[in-house]
């Protein structure tokens, strides 16, 4: 696929969900990938330039934003913005006050990071399809993804951070012990020591399942609604080109989806700060 | 689903932002709503105050005007007593002074009887020694006696 505009729909489609991908190419020279040929070959070290630009450029923008209205917080009259960022910093709080029974100073940053984050990376899913690939296409950029969170890439490198952290606390509040014991000797149990040794493999193999199941569960459930709005957004884009009627049905659609869609980025960004919360919890406390 | 390096881009950038989150945009918001709701039970502690206060002056209040009230009344009786005790006094001295006033002149009065009755004595004696040397003289004329009697007592 070329820097030129596609013309099937299949063609159009495939453009819209391919990452621009910078990494070494079989022949040993580094640079952009130009279609499925070259990723193959690229294979794990190389990187999703637009994702990274688009996820690193949301995540300075709201510390940025936020950081402005830390500096001048003020116990006085909180002016416009400074009162909607108290408005998030309070919401999170009590999200975390509700769901994390311990007490650890990094839980509410974390759990703000990933919600704005998160909302602000779907939040670019309302941008029409076209603008900005569009726009990077006149100055000679062949593919361009805006909504870093249809990358598998970035929703686990999130989730696999906080696995990370559930690891962590896991391993520092219960030691190394009480988390192999956690998973090992539970849901079965047997007061005849052959018995549970026989139970071992079984219960390690449910509550690892378990324990995997979180990382993976938080990325897929982020990356699969966003990619699933993305696509009906570029399907409905692709009603533009069936004339007039059709494109008036598929505008009317459009906006449709876009307001509900508003509904989706902000609670898939909720989801995944909640269940953050709650893994975290879960891992810092003795007993569940 | 291509994963590649992107994954550890992504989670260096997370672990970053999140830290930079906790070090220098959460803790200073945090401090100022907690500053402010100090401030704010402050206030509500201040005006809970300020109402007990006012309760208490305006109780004060009540009873001074009481007190007043109650002052004011007991000087009016007394000045109410003090008044008619004046009076009473002041017509006890009148009456005083109108009976030694009535007494000194009837003193005077009766003073005046004597000397009057002194002076009359006189003059009747002068008389009668008068009356008896006309008599003397006129010798035995009984009738003209009689006439110089008829005068004597006519002139007593």
């Amino acid at each position: 696929m070329s820097a030129t505009a596609p013309h099937s729909s299949e063609e159009y489609i495939k453009h819209h969900l391919t990452n621009l991908t910078y990494g070494q190419h079989a022949d040993g020279h580094w640079g952009f990938a130009h279609g499925a040929g070259d990723l193959a070959e690229m294979g794990f070290w190389s990187i999703n330039v637009d994702s990274m630009l688009f996820s690193i450029g949301l995540g300075v923008l709201f510390l940025w934003a936020f950081r402005k209205a830390a500096k001048t917080a003020t116990a006085g009259v909180p002016g416009g913005w400074q009162n909607f960022v108290e408005w998030v910093v309070e919401f999170i709080d009590d999200s975390v006050r509700g769901s994390f029974s311990g007490k650890n100073p990094l839980i509410a940053p974390l759990a703000m990071t990933i919600f704005i984050w998160v909302f602000l990376m779907n939040f670019m899913d309302l941008i029409a399809v076209d603008w900005l690939p569009s726009l990077a296409g006149l100055m000679g950029v062949s593919h361009l993804k805006i909504v870093p969170s249809t990358d598998p890439n970035i929703t686990f490198g999130l989730s696999l951070s906080v696995f990370a952290l559930v690891l962590y606390y896991s391993v520092k509040m219960k030691g190394v012990g009480g988390f192999v014991g956690e998973l090992t000797l539970m849901p079965f149990q047997s007061d005849n020591k052959v018995v549970q040794v026989l139970f071992m493999p079984i219960n390690f193999l449910l509550e690892g399942v378990t324990l995997i199941a979180k990382p993976v569960s938080l990325s897929l459930r982020l990356f699969g609604n966003m990619y699933a709005g993305e696509m009906i957004f570029i399907l409905i884009a692709l009603m533009y080109g069936g004339g007039i009627a059709l494109g008036a049905f598929g505008g009317l659609l459009q906006l449709g989806w876009a307001i509900f869609h508003i509904l989706i980025i902000t609670l898939q960004a909720f989801i995944f700060m909640t269940l953050t919360i709650v893994y975290l919890d879960m891992a810092s406390q003795a007993h569940h | 689903m291509n994963f590649n390096a992107t994954l550890i881009g992504q989670s260096i950038t997370f672990l970053v932002f999140v830290w930079f989150c906790m070090k220098f945009v959460w803790p200073p918001i945090m401090a100022a709503l907690e500053e402010r709701k100090g401030r704010i039970a402050e206030g509500l502690a201040a005006a809970d105050r300020g109402r007990h206060e006012q309760e208490l002056a305006q109780k004060k209040a009540t009873e001074t005007l009481h007190e007043a009230k109650q002052q004011a009344s007991e000087i009016i009786n007394r000045a109410e007593k003090r008044g008619s005790e004046i009076i009473d006094e002041a017509r006890a001295e009148a009456v005083e002074e109108a009976d030694r006033i009535k007494a000194a002149a009837a003193a005077e009065m009766e003073q005046e009887v004597n000397r009057a009755r002194e002076a009359l004595r006189g003059q009747v004696v002068s008389i009668a020694t008068a009356g008896a040397g006309r008599i003397l003289k006129r010798e035995l004329d009984a009738s003209a006696n009689d006439e110089l009697l008829k005068d004597l007592v006519a002139r007593i």
